[in-house]
């Protein structure tokens, strides 16, 4: 256990070290929500009625930036070989450094929403849905992501492969997100869709990281 | 007791050698010798199970690599072409993570950079480092958690003669103590009772 909190606790220390890059996904998030607004137009119904859809979606693409940097330092400098060196199953290897971007990505994300959601006008009967669900959903968008990032180490340029590899398997995250907050703005029973997401992320936490875990041997080798 | 049989290699479908023996004992070095493409890192990377084995077995005290890979690689140390340094954090810090991922005590982190004379930089963020000491930072690590296994490769590579000379000095303390080196290197390590291991290319 000791080693794997190790690295949990390295990524953390390297990425408060970092700073700027590390927040990089949280003003994106809060930007691309403002812009809303703007382009939408001040109608506080409207906005009210796309909040839940917005901030999911934002959060989604917010996530999707910040995974290029979960492998792609460490193997550019041989820490990712290292790493699998140290006698951890690459898994457990993965999944820390899956916890310790949640942590970095997904938590900021999560405490920035209800904030956004004010801006929105979002029904005040979603809060709880909403928060309920990033705090279910990220973690999913972190797992999911760490096999895209995994599997495009070895591109030049991964970016955009990354996003179209990742994007499609991040939708019934959004799908099921969306559809628990916007039951609860109407007064109907939101539990089968947190139920939904719940399903997803515990699904996620084993295969995932097996996953990924297997990109990344093959581009050691 | 570190051990290959008939060890064959593919990379992109070509053959970079095979039927390779080589033995190991405890306090011996192997120093890998050949020209640019004879699989010189190939092969230590098959010992560090980085790289798949194409024909041909390792094995431990006799027993199998394969049957538990994540405990060999708590046996070996490999120190490859990348330092595995980060820019944001000092060389101490630097060292002390891995010896803490390594899950070994961290008592021996001040006796390692004495050992590669790095300890006034203890303090020094890696990324204002010159290319020699960085080097002598990834190195360091040797010291700082023991292993019993040490697969070097071009291990100089930017050092001076004083940091190539620390090397030589941990490499014998290292052997001194049961350990066992595998390394492949084009200058002269100046080790005595070497074994050497010629590759030529196919």
């Amino acid at each position: 256990m000791k080693p794997f909190m190790a690295v949990i606790a390295r990524d953390l220390h390297l990425a408060v070290r970092q700073g700027g890059a590390t927040f990089l996904a949280l003003v994106f998030f809060l930007l691309t929500v403002t812009l809303f607004p703007l382009g939408i137009g001040p109608e506080p119904a409207i906005l009210a009625r796309i909040a839940p859809g917005v901030l999911w979606v934002a959060a989604l693409l917010a996530a999707m930036l910040s995974l290029d940097r979960l492998f792609q330092a460490d193997f550019e400098d041989g820490s990712l070989e290292q790493l699998t060196l140290s006698g951890l199953p690459l898994g457990a290897i993965v999944l820390a450094k899956t916890i310790a971007h949640w942590l970095t990505t997904g938590l900021p994300l999560l405490l920035a929403a209800p904030i956004l959601a004010v801006l929105l006008n979002m029904d005040s009967e979603g809060f709880a849905a909403l928060l309920l669900t990033m705090l279910i959903g990220t973690p999913a968008l972190s797992l999911i992501g760490a096999i895209g990032a995994a599997l495009t180490l070895t591109v030049r340029r991964g970016g955009v492969l990354l996003s179209l590899l990742v994007l499609p398997l991040y939708i019934p995250v959004l799908i099921f997100g969306v559809s628990a907050i916007d039951a609860a703005v109407h007064g109907l029973n939101a539990k089968p869709h947190v139920l939904l997401l719940t399903a997803l992320t515990l699904a996620a936490i084993p295969l995932c990281p097996w996953a990924a875990a297997a990109a990344v041997k093959l581009s050691l080798e | 007791m570190f051990e290959g049989r008939d060890i064959a290699c593919e990379r992109g479908e070509r053959r970079i050698f095979s039927g390779l023996n080589f033995r190991i004992s405890p306090g011996q070095a192997l120093v890998l010798r050949g020209p640019n493409g004879s699989g010189k890192t190939s092969l230590l990377r098959i010992a560090a199970t980085l790289l798949r084995i194409a024909a041909g077995r390792l094995t431990w005290n006799g027993v199998d690599v394969a049957e538990d890979p994540e405990k060999h690689r708590t046996r070996l140390h490999f120190i490859g072409h990348q330092d595995a340094v980060k820019g944001a954090l000092t060389v101490r810090e630097n060292i002390a993570t891995w010896t803490r991922i390594r899950g070994s005590s961290g008592d021996r982190i001040g006796s390692a950079m004495m050992a590669f004379d790095i300890s006034h930089l203890a303090d020094t963020p890696a990324q204002y480092l010159s290319a020699g000491q960085h080097r002598r930072t990834a190195l360091a690590r040797l010291v700082a958690s023991p292993a019993a296994l040490w697969l070097l490769d071009e291990p100089t590579v930017s050092l001076d003669s004083d940091g190539t000379a620390c090397l030589q000095q941990a490499i014998m303390d290292h052997r001194a103590a049961k350990g066992m080196v595998m390394a492949a290197t084009h200058i002269e390590l100046g080790l005595d009772d070497v074994d050497i291991l010629q590759l030529t290319p196919q």
